[in-house]
């Protein structure tokens, strides 16, 4: 369909905008990796220091990246099913906000006034600007989210016959899940760290601010990964030459999204001391339940590819495999899905071992924890996000996609990338090498008294897949500015590949409802964050403690001396 | 719903559960060492090592700007360690990878965890949690040596 220019405008720079930033924290992942492989024995290069680039990388890719995504692939998919434009406040009004958090945030990082890491955990300072900022770019996308539902009502009083699509549902899981978990964190942003950054309060509660971030930063995963799952149920099997194998799972897998993410968080502070065992526990089975519907779309998608498979003429138990349309450069987003989804294997096995309470003893906070999510967030949510960039530019712009050989191919390429620098951080951090840490300084450097050969080959294997990884994105920003800095040639419109279903199944009325998930969601969260909270006041205590990343002296003390 | 979806999500449950069995057995069945939550009034302001009998210790561990306090705990083979761990600046970490150790040291929260250290040998101790530009530098040891 057509749509306006303003619109228009909006997904364009909601698209073009975090891809610019994209190559900064691109650039500061591979930089690591040649810290982390000994290569570079410094704090800092080109006037980045390490951890200032780790910052860097961890904002840019995981959340302004991401956040921005999720929004526009959201106002691209909901116009698309609902045949209607969300409001012009909502779309404006969140690129405006999250745009200036945005800035605020790369202000800060670039000047080195907030090198504390995307957990920002306190007492640890970053400029007040950087809670600002970041507070900002969260609450910019509750917006759009506000206008769809507008027009989401809108569309039900005109076709109360019908189903909501499922792209919808996912985009509407995704942004209500969103919304349930962002609220404790912009709480801790403004009402906790930013009057304590300002020095207006000295005092902050060290477990309470981890346990807001982790009610946050595991929904976050979620967040990162569905707009892919959306692409899996609704893009992918007509890519495939398939059918959805069947639409009610895909209505209840997203359902279980809604109601096991959000609880999750606190598997993060499995090594902690404030949090009793019992919650842990129940934490653990909750993250459990949350592989379920992982495990479903598995299934779904799978069966939905053998399908395809066969109808391009397989026989046999495995030769759909082969049939699959792999390297075709006029269907170059298949790739897109089958890597993301490749590399999602191992980082949903490798998750269900870091959700495991005992299991978690031993990598917790080793390499092994950015081996994992780099095959979730680097693997299936960016593939996704690399793919759905080039198609809905192209289509909304009305600019030809060009090199669609390279196009083809960077997936793949991207892929091996990954694997090789997950395997290097996953077998490195089982021997204890720790993350978030400038190796090359002391423990990878030959000349230091900390160095440890044991790192030497992972750190290397780590290296090697950055360098491809960091490869294959300078293909992808290629082709993607050459595409974008092109002239258009067709009509902008907004279109998708639709999935239609493979069973005409009987409606279950209660993956129809999102209403009652809601209510089960809440439930949860209350039964695992009010015994946690209750645990975090009984076990910890407010500190007076305000710091600087370079300097072991506290703030607050100097300030009353 | 089709009959396989069923199906699918009765054998990832299956498989879970066989997964949380053996959490639990590691927990209860062998007492695996997790950390544990000790009362805020249990407070102490500098590293310090208790020898309560021959083979039973006491470490009270203070992290901060960016080290434990000492660089060196030296042990008999066969000795049993409490760790209590707590920071007196920022967030930091405390790992013993050879012995599954790794806890988190937090301002204003006391950590707690028990190792047994059987073999000789030097066990080192690594800042796992990113602690201000001196966190590479942030280590320690254990040495398990006969007297």
């Amino acid at each position: 369909m057509k749509v306006t220019k303003l619109l228009r405008t909006t997904i364009l720079t909601g698209l073009t905008f975090p891809m610019v930033l994209f190559i900064l924290g691109v650039y500061n992942g591979v930089m690591q990796t040649f810290y982390r492989a000994g290569v570079i024995h410094r704090q800092s290069t080109a006037g980045i220091s390490y951890y200032q680039g780790l910052t860097m990388h961890g904002v840019i890719n995981a959340l302004v990246l991401t956040t921005f995504f999720a929004v526009t692939f959201g106002h691209y998919t909901i116009t698309h099913y609902l045949k209607k434009e969300p409001p012009g406040w909502s779309y404006l009004g969140s690129l405006v906000v999250m745009a200036v958090g945005t800035l605020t945030d790369l202000a800060v990082m670039v000047l080195g006034k907030a090198s504390a890491l995307y957990t920002f955990y306190a007492p640890l300072k970053a400029s007040p600007l950087f809670y600002l900022g970041t507070a900002l770019l969260i609450a910019g996308s509750w917006i759009a989210f506000a206008g769809w539902i507008k027009i989401w009502y809108q569309w039900k009083r005109e076709n109360s016959d019908k189903k909501m699509p499922i792209a919808v549902l996912g985009t509407f899981v995704n942004f209500t899940m969103w919304l349930l978990s962002t609220i404790p964190v912009v709480y801790e942003l403004l009402a906790l760290l930013t009057p304590w950054a300002l020095g207006l309060t000295d005092t902050v509660h060290v477990p309470l601010t981890r346990t807001l971030f982790w009610m946050f930063g595991h929904p976050l995963v979620y967040f990162w990964i569905l707009p892919a799952y959306v692409g899996y149920y609704t893009i992918l099997p007509k890519v495939a030459g398939g059918k959805l194998y069947s639409a009610n799972a895909a209505r209840l897998a997203f359902l279980l999204f809604l109601v096991l993410s959000t609880p999750v968080g606190v598997h993060h502070q499995f090594s902690e001391g404030a949090i009793s065992g019992g919650v842990k526990m129940w934490v653990s089975i909750l993250t459990f339940g949350v592989a379920v519907p992982s495990f479903m779309t598995a299934f779904t998608v799978g069966a939905s590819l053998e399908y395809a498979g066969r109808r391009r003429g397989a026989k046999g138990l495995l030769n759909w495999m082969a049939k699959l349309p792999w390297l075709e450069p006029d269907n170059y987003l298949f790739g897109y899905f089958i890597c993301g989804l490749i590399l999602f294997i191992f980082g949903g096995m490798s998750g269900i071992i870091n959700g495991s309470y005992t299991l978690n003893q031993l990598v917790h906070n080793t390499g092994w924890v950015p081996g994992h999510f780099h095959m979730t967030v680097a693997g299936p949510s960016l593939l996704f996000i690399f793919g759905l960039s080039l198609y809905m530019f192209s289509h909304i712009s009305g600019k030809p996609l060009r090199y669609r050989r390279t196009v083809t191919i960077i997936p793949y390429l991207w892929m091996i990338g990954v694997a090789m620098l997950s395997h290097g951080l996953m077998a490195g951090g089982l021997m204890g090498e720790p993350r978030r840490t400038n190796l090359g300084l002391t423990y990878t450097n030959p000349e230091s008294q900390l160095f440890n050969s044991r790192w030497v080959p992972s750190t290397t294997m780590t290296m090697v897949g950055g360098i491809i990884m960091g490869t294959a994105a300078a293909l992808y920003f290629i082709c993607f500015f050459k595409m974008a800095l092109s002239k258009a040639r067709a009509t902008p419109t907004i279109e998708l590949p639709e999935a239609e279903e493979l069973h005409v199944e009987k409606p279950l009325p209660i993956v129809l409802n999102m209403r009652p998930w809601i209510v089960i969601s809440v439930i949860l969260i209350a039964t695992t964050y009010i015994p946690s909270l209750s645990n975090v006041y009984k076990y910890g205590r407010p500190v007076r403690n305000r710091f600087n990343i370079d300097n072991p002296i506290n703030t607050v003390q100097d300030e009353k001396k | 719903m089709d009959k396989y979806e069923f199906r699918t999500i009765g054998l990832s449950g299956l498989l879970l559960a066989v997964f949380f069995f053996a959490i639990l057995y590691n927990s209860y069945g062998r007492k695996i060492n997790m950390p544990t939550c000790i009362p805020a009034d249990r407070t102490f302001q500098r590293t310090e090592v208790k020898k309560i009998d021959d083979h039973l210790y006491e470490f009270d561990i203070v992290a901060r700007m960016w080290s434990y306090g000492l660089y060196e705990f030296v042990i008999p083979p066969g000795s049993t360690v409490d760790f209590y761990l707590t920071s007196s600046d920022v967030v930091h970490g405390f790992e013993i990878n050879e012995k599954g150790v790794n806890m988190m040291a937090i301002p204003g929260v006391v950590n707690k965890i028990t190792a047994t250290f059987e073999n000789p040998g030097v066990y080192p101790i690594v800042c796992n949690e990113f602690c201000g530009v001196g966190h590479q530098n942030m280590t320690g040891r254990i040495v398990v040596k006969q007297d």
